[in-house]
C-alpha cells in the first residue's frame, strides 16, 4: 500500500507512529514536509527560549524515519496533486504515485489585515523559524506587544518575557482573555497574575494601524490610544493550511478548512485530512489531542478497520507562564440549564469554577485559573458522569487536597475512563500494565502503554491509579532506597542511630541485604557521615563513598581531578592567592573562578594530590569540600565594612556561617549565602539558605535552588538577630537531613512536604514538634567533630597510599591522561 | 584450564575492601576487585566503554539481583564482573573479565588474553604534553 502524507507537524508525525504500529504488509510510506526540521512539539515552543533545544523539541529524529522505512522529504513541499492519476508532484519535481493521501498540512498564523504588518519588528508565532527571528530582533527591543489573548497568544508573551524583554503588552479584540476557554471573572485573575509578571493585558481593543517607517515604532488603537513597541508577535489565530486542497478541488470551509466526515475522508474517497487543516462538523480543532485521534483513526482503517472520529472533547489544561488555567466540558452554561459554583480568592490569584446540572448530579463544566490540581478528577467525573458529593462545593474547596483523597478518586473511576487523550489510554490500560506487565513505577508505566508521554498532565493521576491498583494487589507501596533495603531514607537514618551502626557493611547486614550497589552505598554514607561526622576515607568506608568523596576531590574528564580549597565568604589574603598561583603553577593545574566565590584547580593526578594538598595546608588553607553532598560555600556580597549601602558586615558573618557548617554532610550539596542589604549582591534568594541584612537584623530565606530547575528561596523569619538567625538554620538544616529523600535538593524537599514553608516554620520557628532543642544538640556535635578530611590524609601514610593510580606501580601516573591547549591553559582532551 | 598465565599483582593486605584497584601490566591496564562482603575476587579491563574513561578501578562494587556488578564512577554504567555485560544500557558495549587467583596471601591475575588482545587503550596518545 502506498501512502503519500502531506505535512510533517505533530500530527503527521503521530499519523505515521500510528499506521507503523498497525504493521500493515507492503506499506510504502512517503512524507513531504514543508519545513526543514523533522516534526516538533510546538505545543511547548515557547521552552526553546526558556534553554531547549531542537534536539529537544523534536520528536523522533530523521534516524528514526530511515529506521522505519519512511521516506522523508524535508523542505520539499508538495505543490500539486493529480487526483485522477493519484499522484503528487513536490517542488523539487519529484512525481510519487500513492493509494491513499493524507493531508496534514496544519495551519498558518491568521494575520488581521491591519495597515503596516509587513513592518519590521513583525512577527507571527508559529515555527521554530519564526522562534529564531524573534530571538535576533528581540536582543535590541526594550518592548513587546501580542496581538492575541488566546492559549498561543500568552505563550508568546512568555516567550518575550523569556527573552529578557520587561515591559510586554498583550492586545486582546474580546473584552476577556482566552475568550474559548473561560470567563469574565477568571480573565480577571488571570489579568492580575500576569500584571504580577509585568505583562500588561488591554482586552476590548482592536489595532487599527501600525506605526513607524521601515521598523515597527508603535500602534495605534481604533479608540485613538497610542502605545509605543520595538516588536509585536501576531498571535491572533490560526488559519487553515488548504490552499492545496483548494487548488485539487477538495471541498474546504467558507472560512476555510478541508471538510471532512466522520472517517476523515475528503470528497475523494482516497484523501483523507487531519489535525489542524480538517473542518470536521463545522469545526477547526486548534488542539493536538484531537489531532492524534484523528491520525489514529485514518491509521485504523488504512488497516482494514473501522474508527469514526466522534468529535473531541476541547477540555484543557495548561501552565501558562507558570499559571494554571485550566476549563472543561461547557465553561460557560449558566441560567435556568445549570446552577454555577464559585470560587474566588483575589489575595492568592485563584478562581475556581464548576456548572452542574439543576438536580445536583452531573456536573457540566467549569474553569480553573491559578490552581488546577482539581482539574484531572473534575473532568473524569464530568465525561464520566460520575455521581457528585452532597455539597458539590467540596470539589472545588477542599481544607487540603492530600494523596488520600485523590486515590479515594481514582477508585470510583469507570475502567474506560480516558486518562491520556494525547495517547488514548483507558484507567483499564494501566491498572493491566500493574497487574499483567509487572509495571511498578510510572516510568515502567510510560513505557508501557505511552501514558503521559505526550503533555504529561496525566502523570500524577497515573500514579494514583497505580500505586491504588498495587495496594489492591496487596502490595506495599513504599520509598525504599533500592533493592538491598526495604526503608526510606527517613527510615533508615533513625535505624543507624538507634541500632549505633557505624560502617557500611554493618548497615548492610544489620538492615539490608544482598551486597549494596552504587544507589544505597553513597545514601548510607551520607546517612552515616551525618550521623557520626567521622572520617569518610577510613578503609572500611572509603569504597562506599562516591568516587568523589573517596578520593576528596572532583573526578573530571579523563579521570583526573580538580581540588577547591575552602575560601570562606570568598574572603582571601593576596598571600594566599600567591600559594594558590604557585601550587597550581607547580602541578601545572588550569585555574577558573568559581560561582561560589573560590577558585577551582583542575587536572590534578590521583597521585599528585596529597603533595599539593600538603601545599595548601601548610599554607592555612583546608578542604572545601567541594566533592561532597555537603555545604559547599556561603557566597557573600562586601557588606558593610566597604559598601556605602551595607546595613551589615555581610563577610564577617558569611565566613562565621561557613566555618560552622564546614563538612556537614547532608541528603544534598548546600548553598548558602549573606547579603549586606536588600540589593541582595549575594543572591542570597537562590540558595538552600539565604540571609539578608535589614535595618533590625537579618532575613533568613530556605529552599531556595539554581540549578536546572531555579526556585526562589521563601522567607522563613525576619529581623533576627545573629545568634537566633544561627539557632534556626541549625534546626532547619538537621531537619533536612533527618527526613528528606537522597539526593534531593531543600527546595525539593520542600515542594514534596505536607503543608509547605507554614509547616516548616511551625517546626523550626515555633518549635511544633518540640525538636527544636535537639536538632540544635545534635547540629552542635556534628559542629565540634569537624575535622579537615585533607589534613588527615596529608599526616596519616596509610590514608595517602590510597592515591595511587597503579597499584603494582604506585609512583607511576595514568599514561593515558591527556590534555589539549587552550587560552594559554590546558584543558582536557575531547572524548 | 590450559596455558593460563598467572601474573602477580599485590598482597591481599594492600586491597581496599569492596573495591578496586588498578593494575598495571605492560601497556594494559586492568580493574582488580576485592568484593569483601562476598568474598570473590574479579577483574575486568580498567577502561569504561561507554565514554573511553580509565575508570572502573574506581567505580562502586554491588549486586543485582545476586549478580555482582561494577558502576563506573563517571556515568553510573554498571557492568557485570561474571560476564562484562552492561547491566543497564543494552546498547554499551562490553567489558572484558579476566580470572582471579589468592594463594598464599597473594593476589594474581590471569593474562594469557591480553597479549593478543589489541591493546585497550590502542586509540589514545600515549604520552603527556609535559607543558601545556
Amino acid at each position: 500500500m502506498k501512502v503519500v502524507v502531506i505535512g510533517n507537524g505533530m500530527v503527521g508525525q503521530k499519523f505515521c507512529e500510528k499506521l507503523l504500529s498497525k504493521g500493515i504488509p507492503d506499506l510504502q510510506l512517503t512524507v513531504f514536509g514543508e519545513e526543514t526540521l523533522a516534526a516538533y512539539d510546538r505545543v511547548h515552543l515557547s521552552s526553546y527560549f526558556a534553554g531547549k533545544t531542537v534536539e529537544d523539541l523534536t520528536l523522533q529524529p530523521v534516524k528514526w524515519y530511515e529506521e522505519n522505512g519512511i521516506d522523508l522529504r524535508l523542505g520539499d513541499p508538495v505543490q500539486e496533486v493529480d487526483r485522477l492519476k493519484k499522484n503528487v508532484t513536490s517542488f523539487e519535481g519529484l512525481s510519487i504515485a500513492y493509494d491513499y493521501l493524507v493531508f496534514a498540512t496544519g495551519s498558518a498564523a491568521f494575520v488581521p489585515p491591519i495597515p503596516g504588518v509587513d513592518k519590521h519588528g513583525v512577527f507571527v508565532y508559529r515555527t521554530i523559524e519564526d522562534l529564531n527571528m524573534i530571538w535576533r530582533h528581540a536582543a535590541t527591543a526594550k518592548t513587546a506587544v501580542v496581538i492575541g489573548g488566546g492559549l498561543l497568544g500568552l505563550e508568546a508573551a512568555k516567550a518575550c518575557l523569556d527573552l529578557g524583554i520587561k515591559d510586554t503588552h498583550v492586545i486582546e479584540f474580546a473584552p476577556r482573555l482566552m475568550p474559548r476557554q473561560i470567563d469574565e471573572a477568571g480573565s480577571e485573575i488571570l489579568i492580575q497574575k500576569l500584571k504580577e509578571l509585568d505583562i500588561t493585558t488591554h482586552t476590548g481593543k482592536n489595532t487599527a494601524a501600525i506605526l513607524g517607517n521601515e521598523t515597527i515604532k508603535g500602534m495605534i488603537f481604533t479608540d485613538g490610544t497610542i502605545l509605543s513597541t520595538d516588536m509585536l508577535v501576531i498571535s491572533a489565530g490560526i488559519k487553515p493550511r488548504d490552499e492545496l486542497a483548494r487548488a485539487c478541488g477538495l471541498t474546504v470551509g467558507p472560512r476555510g478548512g478541508i471538510v471532512v466526515n466522520d472517517h476523515m475522508i475528503t470528497n475523494d474517497e482516497h484523501i483523507f485530512a487531519i489535525g489542524e487543516c480538517a473542518l470536521h462538523n463545522s469545526m477547526i480543532y486548534g488542539l493536538v489531542a484531537p489531532g492524534y485521534e484523528m491520525a489514529d483513526v485514518v491509521a485504523t482503517q488504512l488497516a482494514g478497520a473501522a474508527k469514526q472520529f466522534p468529535g473531541f472533547d476541547m477540555s484543557t489544561k495548561l501552565k501558562l507562564i507558570g499559571i494554571d488555567v485550566a476549563s472543561f466540558g461547557d465553561p460557560f452554561i449558566s441560567g435556568d440549564e445549570a446552577r454555577t459554583i464559585v470560587f474566588r480568592d483575589n489575595h492568592r490569584g485563584i478562581y475556581k469554577r464548576i456548572n452542574f446540572s439543576n438536580d445536583g448530579k452531573e456536573l457540566l463544566g467549569g474553569v480553573l485559573v491559578g490552581d488546577a490540581e482539581a482539574y484531572n478528577m473534575l473532568l473524569q467525573i464530568c465525561k464520566n458522569k460520575m455521581a457528585l458529593p452532597p455539597d458539590p462545593m467540596d470539589l472545588i474547596i477542599k481544607a487540603k487536597e492530600g494523596s488520600a483523597d485523590a486515590g479515594a478518586g481514582v477508585v470510583a473511576l469507570p475502567d474506560d475512563a480516558l486518562i491520556c487523550s494525547c495517547e488514548g489510554v483507558t484507567k483499564s490500560d494501566i491498572c493491566n500494565a500493574v497487574t499483567e506487565q509487572g509495571c511498578e513505577t510510572v516510568d515502567a508505566i510510560k513505557k508501557c502503554t505511552k501514558a503521559a508521554t505526550g503533555c504529561g498532565g496525566c502523570a500524577p493521576m497515573v500514579k494514583d491509579i497505580m500505586v491504588h491498583t498495587m495496594k489492591q494487589q496487596g502490595k506495599l507501596v513504599r520509598n525504599v532506597l533500592c533493592e538491598h533495603f526495604g526503608y526510606s531514607r527517613q527510615e533508615l537514618y533513625d535505624l543507624v542511630k538507634l541500632r549505633d551502626l557505624h560502617s557500611f557493611d554493618e548497615v548492610l547486614d544489620t538492615l539490608g541485604e544482598g551486597d549494596g550497589c552504587e544507589t544505597c552505598r553513597p545514601a548510607i554514607s551520607s546517612i552515616l557521615a551525618s550521623l557520626w561526622n567521622e572520617l569518610i576515607v577510613k578503609k572500611e568506608s572509603a569504597t562506599s563513598q562516591d568516587t568523589n568523596d573517596r578520593f576528596l576531590a572532583n573526578i573530571q574528564k579523563g579521570g583526573t581531578y580538580s581540588v577547591v580549597p575552602r575560601i570562606p565568604g570568598g574572603e582571601i589574603t593576596p598571600d594566599k592567592l600567591l600559594v594558590i598561583a604557585q601550587v597550581a603553577k607547580k602541578y601545572n593545574l588550569y585555574t577558573k573562578i568559581t560561582g561560589g566565590q573560590r577558585i577551582d584547580m583542575f587536572g590534578a593526578h590521583l597521585n599528585d594530590l596529597p603533595s599539593i594538598w600538603e601545599e595548601l595546608i601548610e599554607a592555612g588553607f583546608e578542604s572545601g569540600h567541594a566533592y561532597g553532598k555537603s555545604l559547599r560555600t556561603v557566597k557573600s556580597c562586601v557588606g558593610s565594612t566597604w559598601c556605602r549601602f551595607g546595613l551589615h558586615d555581610s563577610v564577617s558573618y558569611a565566613i562565621r556561617i561557613e566555618e560552622r557548617y564546614r563538612g556537614l554532610r547532608s541528603p544534598h550539596k548546600l548553598k548558602s549565602a549573606v547579603s549586606g542589604c536588600i540589593r541582595e549582591c549575594a543572591e542570597a534568594q537562590s540558595k538552600d539558605f539565604g540571609i539578608i541584612a535589614t535595618e533590625k537584623g537579618w532575613n533568613l530565606y530556605v529552599c531556595g535552588n539554581g540549578g536546572s530547575k531555579p526556585q526562589h528561596a521563601l522567607l522563613l523569619a525576619t529581623d533576627l538577630d545573629s545568634e537566633t538567625c544561627i539557632q534556626y538554620i541549625d534546626r532547619f538544616l538537621m531537619f533536612y537531613i533527618k527526613t528528606a529523600d537522597p539526593l534531593t535538593r531543600t527546595a525539593t524537599w520542600l515542594n514534596k512536604m505536607d503543608g509547605g514553608i507554614d509547616y516548616l516554620r511551625n517546626v523550626v520557628v515555633h518549635d511544633s514538634l518540640g525538636i527544636g532543642a535537639e536538632l540544635e544538640r545534635e547540629m552542635q556535635l556534628l559542629v565540634d567533630a569537624y575535622q579537615c578530611e585533607w589534613k588527615n590524609v596529608v599526616e596519616t601514610p596509610e590514608l595517602r597510599s590510597q592515591f595511587t593510580h597503579f597499584i603494582n606501580a604506585p609512583k607511576e601516573k595514568d599514561p593515558t591522561v591527556q590534555f589539549e591547549a587552550m587560552r594559554d591553559q590546558k584543558k582536557a582532551a575531547t572524548w | 584450564m590450559s596455558n593460563q598465565n598467572w601474573f602477580h599483582v599485590c598482597s591481599v593486605q594492600d586491597m581496599p575492601h569492596n573495591g578496586g584497584v588498578c593494575v598495571k601490566y605492560g601497556e594494559h591496564q586492568i580493574a582488580l576487585y576485592y568484593f569483601t562482603h562476598r568474598n570473590e575476587w574479579y577483574a575486568s579491563q580498567n577502561l569504561c566503554p561507554h565514554k573511553q574513561q580509565m575508570a572502573l578501578s574506581r567505580g562502586m562494587l554491588g549486586s543485582q539481583q545476586g549478580e555482582p556488578k561494577v558502576a563506573c564512577p563517571f556515568h553510573k554504567k554498571t557492568f557485570s564482573l561474571k560476564d562484562g555485560h552492561c547491566l543497564n544500557d543494552e546498547a554499551c558495549s562490553s567489558i572484558k573479565v579476566y580470572d582471579v587467583r589468592v594463594k598464599g596471601g597473594e593476589v594474581y591475575i590471569d593474562v594469557k588474553d591480553m597479549d593478543q588482545q589489541a591493546m585497550v587503550h590502542a586509540h589514545r596518545q600515549e604520552t603527556v604534553s609535559p607543558n601545556i
